[in-house]
């Protein structure tokens, strides 16, 4: 399975998934109009990293900010580490939010109560 | 269609404006209005929860605008996708004002989705929203029909609205969200 880098722009983040570590990340803005776009190869890879996943996943997510169209995108990947998780996996899933950022803490919050996936809420402190 | 336009406007126009725009909605003038509103409000002096808060709500409207505007005319009239944008500052906080034109016959599904908004809880909108977006298949347009909720969500306050009637076929939507500074 190959390594993911994709770089983040204005509009899109940056994210990696590794393979080998089982470390997936996603940072920055997830703000373009076509999110179905941008997500679609990171689901496909999640697909396909199912079949061989690292003894444990840890997916980092760290938003700035996200619009409503990423927001189905991203539980479409939660979806997918949600079936991971099923299979009797590690996975937990890190999410990010800056101290005075009580949106992305509920946001975090709404996608802990739909996936069954262990979360943990970090507060970033600068 | 201008002197309609400019009444739409006027009566959107409030408070004092941080930006105003009112043309052609395209992907470059939403980027670039996203540029020039992200650049005033880093110089503003507006705490960071806020000023994050009022970027993702102008992230939203102006998609929205983006991926809602009818055409009144035919497609080869520079007015077709016309829309209107205001940030203003008020004296509790911050106004987010959009226009756009729609069909009349998505007038009536539009005002009772607001409607509904408006009538529910904080946590009963919470509960929608989690609904619809575990629920609901994504539009033709890739709203997700989220939008609507996630504004009233975040600003805690109901949206206001209007619809200025242009002809049988087509009305001006006019959708206000008030941003507390606090």
């Amino acid at each position: 399975m190959e390594l993911i880098k994709i770089e983040g722009t204005p509009k899109t983040p940056t994210v990696t998934m590794n393979p080998e570590t089982g470390v997936i990340e996603i940072k920055g803005r997830s703000i373009p109009e076509n999110s179905i776009e941008f997500y679609k190869p990171i689901v496909d890879w999640l697909d396909e990293y199912a079949g061989s996943p690292s003894a444990k996943t840890v997916v980092n997510m760290q938003l700035e900010y996200f619009n409503t169209s990423s927001s189905k995108c991203i539980l479409d990947v939660f979806k997918k580490l949600e079936v991971l998780k099923k299979n009797q996996n590690d996975v937990i899933i890190n999410w990010y939010y800056e101290e005075d950022d009580e949106d992305m803490l509920e946001a975090g919050e709404d996608y802990e109560s739909i996936i069954k996936v262990p979360f943990k809420m970090i507060q970033i402190v600068d | 269609m201008s002197f309609f336009l400019d009444q739409c406007y006027e009566q959107m126009n409030q408070g004092e404006v941080i930006v105003a725009y009112k043309g052609y909605i395209g992907a470059d003038i939403i980027t670039n209005t996203l540029n020039l509103v992200e650049n005033k409000l880093e110089s503003s002096e507006i705490s960071n929860s806020v000023r994050k808060k009022l970027y993702n709500l102008l992230v939203e409207s102006l998609q929205n605008l983006y991926h809602h505007v009818d055409a009144p005319l035919d497609e080869n009239d520079e007015d077709s996708s016309f829309g209107v944008f205001i940030l203003s500052k008020m004296p509790e906080g911050y106004r987010i004002s959009t226009g756009n034109f729609i069909h009349q016959d998505k007038t009536t599904m539009l005002k009772d989705k607001i409607d509904k908004i408006n009538s529910l809880s904080p946590e009963e909108l919470k509960d929608f929203y989690k609904f619809v977006l575990n629920n609901q298949k994504f539009s033709e347009k890739g709203g997700g029909g989220l939008g609507l909720i996630d504004m009233a969500r975040k600003t805690s306050n109901t949206l206001d609205y209007h619809f200025f009637e242009y002809n049988k076929d087509y009305a001006f939507f006019n959708l206000n969200i008030f941003v507390n500074e606090k």
